[in-house]
């Protein structure tokens, strides 16, 4: 019962053949046989996560859906949910610690409704990022599929959710008298470039996260730092007059702070270009594309190693 | 069919030399506590990190498979037959050595896809996307996966989420999604065991046409009588380890004749 480990063929008591002699990797290639679960090419992983267009879509909608099922009011969550953070941050910064310096009060509610909204958008996609390998690793050991089709999945479920927030934000605009015009198309751009710098993060993110589980743990107090330097309920010009011009203009150009302000400047008629700093347009588009081309190719690098336990 | 393996002999799944490790994290030495923990990470030394344990779980494998053939896997639990499974279709990386395929091999198995707060009827379209079969493909074949799970048999149940059904139910309905599809080289991880015994027949049939159409199959199973049924060709796991292969009915006499005991 033992002499049989290492040769099926032998223990079969089938008549030797002409690949007698060959070893594993030569009779591997003598039949085009390939390594199994190998990294495809940049080119053909791309092709391939296309061809996954329909589940990424199909597995987002599905995690948005699943979120409230269990709720009475269901899926009115999606947007009091959102109403309920405007109306929390309103209270202790715009009440009670009156950091609306420098902004009219009518500029001030959807100035900080924008902020809180468009940087949640950023902050749980880079949250679902960490956890969307290292969450869902029956998922990876079971099927196969581009392992970048996952964090893109919960960055266009986040992007959804952010559609539902965009209903309250509408009101509130509207209700603080801005009213829709033209100006507001340029919300659609300013969302897509964030969409991919999401992404793009979520990817790097999911690496790291799918490596070392604990960033999950750490990345609350990395992002509740940058959400306060990000100027989501404070302007940054008007608060840092005092200091070194180059600290305003660090955070004024990071790409939450960039992203924000150019949801602002679209929705809010009281926010005009002399808030924005120079050349915003540029810096959205290169964060983008920065995040997004770098963060795709540190996923892809990894691809085989995904699910390893 | 062992006639045909004779002449033909075209090998679809070649294990060389396979090893794979598992690393848990925060079981080092069975130590879980905050402090523990502390100390470790200052006291790290060179190479492996303290607080990870490996599990050394498949050690130097090495088969080659040909096609036509279903070989089934058995051993004891933990014996390391799932993982050398997971390894052969490429979702877990070996630690050493290859594993060369014919195509993509796939696992029976679609459960990690499905979400319990979905209806049956979303779950059917999710699992099916999540296997790589295209819009169309689901939309004509999924009738025939809720009749041949049965879940509507009893009233207008493929509406509802799927943490309403029994666990029969369930498991009937994420058999159905899984064997929707077909596969070039395809493993079943003791899916055989579920659902009522109507149900057992009519997937055991189903399996059948699966190997059929699949080159090669492979096999789990607790119970000796399907693997018998099935497969002409058995490897014997215990502890990670290959200690037999061979014809089934050998090996499965003297895994019979160990286990007895």
């Amino acid at each position: 019962m033992s002499d049989t480990t290492h040769d099926g063929g032998v223990a079969l008591g089938t008549p030797p053949s002409a690949d007698e002699g060959l070893d594993a990797a030569q009779l591997a290639a003598k039949y085009g046989l390939t390594v199994s679960g190998a990294r495809p090419g940049l080119f053909a992983y791309m092709r391939q996560l296309w061809g996954r267009r329909h589940f990424i879509l199909a597995f987002s909608r599905a995690k948005l859906t699943a979120q409230y099922s269990q709720a009475k009011l269901g899926q009115l969550w999606q947007v009091v949910t959102p109403l309920l953070n405007a109306c929390v941050y309103y209270l202790i910064f715009g009440l009670i610690l009156g950091t609306r310096e420098g902004i009219p009060h009518d500029v001030f509610v959807p100035f900080l409704v924008t902020g809180v909204f468009v940087f949640t958008f950023t902050q749980s996609s880079v949250m679902a990022g960490v956890r969307s390998i290292s969450g869902n690793l029956g998922l990876v050991r079971a099927l196969h599929f581009p392992r970048a089709s996952l964090p893109i999945s919960f960055s266009l479920q986040q992007l959804q959710q952010l559609l539902f927030s965009m209903i309250v934000l509408v009101a509130v605009a509207v209700i603080f008298g801005s009213y829709p015009s033209l100006s507001w198309l340029l919300v659609i751009p300013a969302l897509l470039l964030q969409f991919v710098f999401n992404t793009g993060l979520a990817l790097v993110m999911a690496r790291l996260g799918s490596k070392t589980p604990d960033l999950a743990q750490l990345m609350p107090f990395i992002m509740r730092t940058w959400m306060y330097a990000s100027g989501v309920m404070f302007s940054i010009p008007v608060m840092l007059k005092d200091k070194p011009a180059w600290i305003a203009d660090v955070l004024q150009y990071n790409p939450a702070a960039i992203y924000m302000d150019l949801v602002r400047f679209a929705m809010i008629d009281g926010y005009g270009s002399e808030n924005l700093p120079d050349h915003v347009w540029a810096a959205g588009l290169g964060w983008a594309v920065l995040l997004g081309v770098v963060g795709f190719v540190y996923f892809w690098k990894a691809e085989e190693r995904y699910g390893r336990g | 069919m062992a006639d045909d393996n004779a002449q033909g002999r075209i090998p679809t799944v070649i294990a060389d030399d396979v090893h794979i490790v598992y690393r848990v994290n925060g079981a080092g030495g069975g130590r879980g506590s905050a402090t523990a923990a502390l100390s470790r990470m200052v006291r790290r030394g060179k190479g492996e990190p303290r607080g990870v344990r490996k599990v050394h779980a498949v050690r130097g494998v090495s088969f080659t498979a040909y096609r036509g053939e279903a070989i089934g896997l058995i051993g004891t639990n933990g014996s390391g037959k799932s993982t050398l499974l997971r390894a052969i279709a490429g979702l877990l990386p070996t630690e050493s050595g290859h594993v060369y395929t014919d195509g993509q091999p796939s696992l029976l198995g679609v459960n990690a896809a499905l979400m319990s707060d979905l209806t049956g009827e979303r779950n059917v379209v999710l699992g099916g996307l999540a296997m790589g079969m295209t819009q169309a493909e689901i939309r004509s074949r999924y009738q025939e996966i809720v009749d041949f799970s049965g879940i509507n048999e009893k009233g207008d149940f493929i509406t509802l989420p799927m943490r309403t059904y029994s666990s029969g139910m369930a498991a009937r309905l994420r058999f159905s999604i899984a064997a929707a599809k077909n596969h070039d080289v395809l493993m079943i991880d003791e899916a055989l065991a579920t659902g009522d015994r109507k149900f057992r027949i009519r997937s055991e049939e189903r399996i059948r046409e699966l190997r059929k159409e699949a080159g090669t199959v492979f096999l789990v199973s607790h119970n000796n009588k399907s693997i018998r049924d099935t497969c002409d060709r058995a490897l014997w796991l215990e502890k990670g380890e290959l200690l037999m292969d061979g014809p089934t009915e050998e090996v499965l006499k003297a895994y019979e004749r160990e286990t007895g005991k």
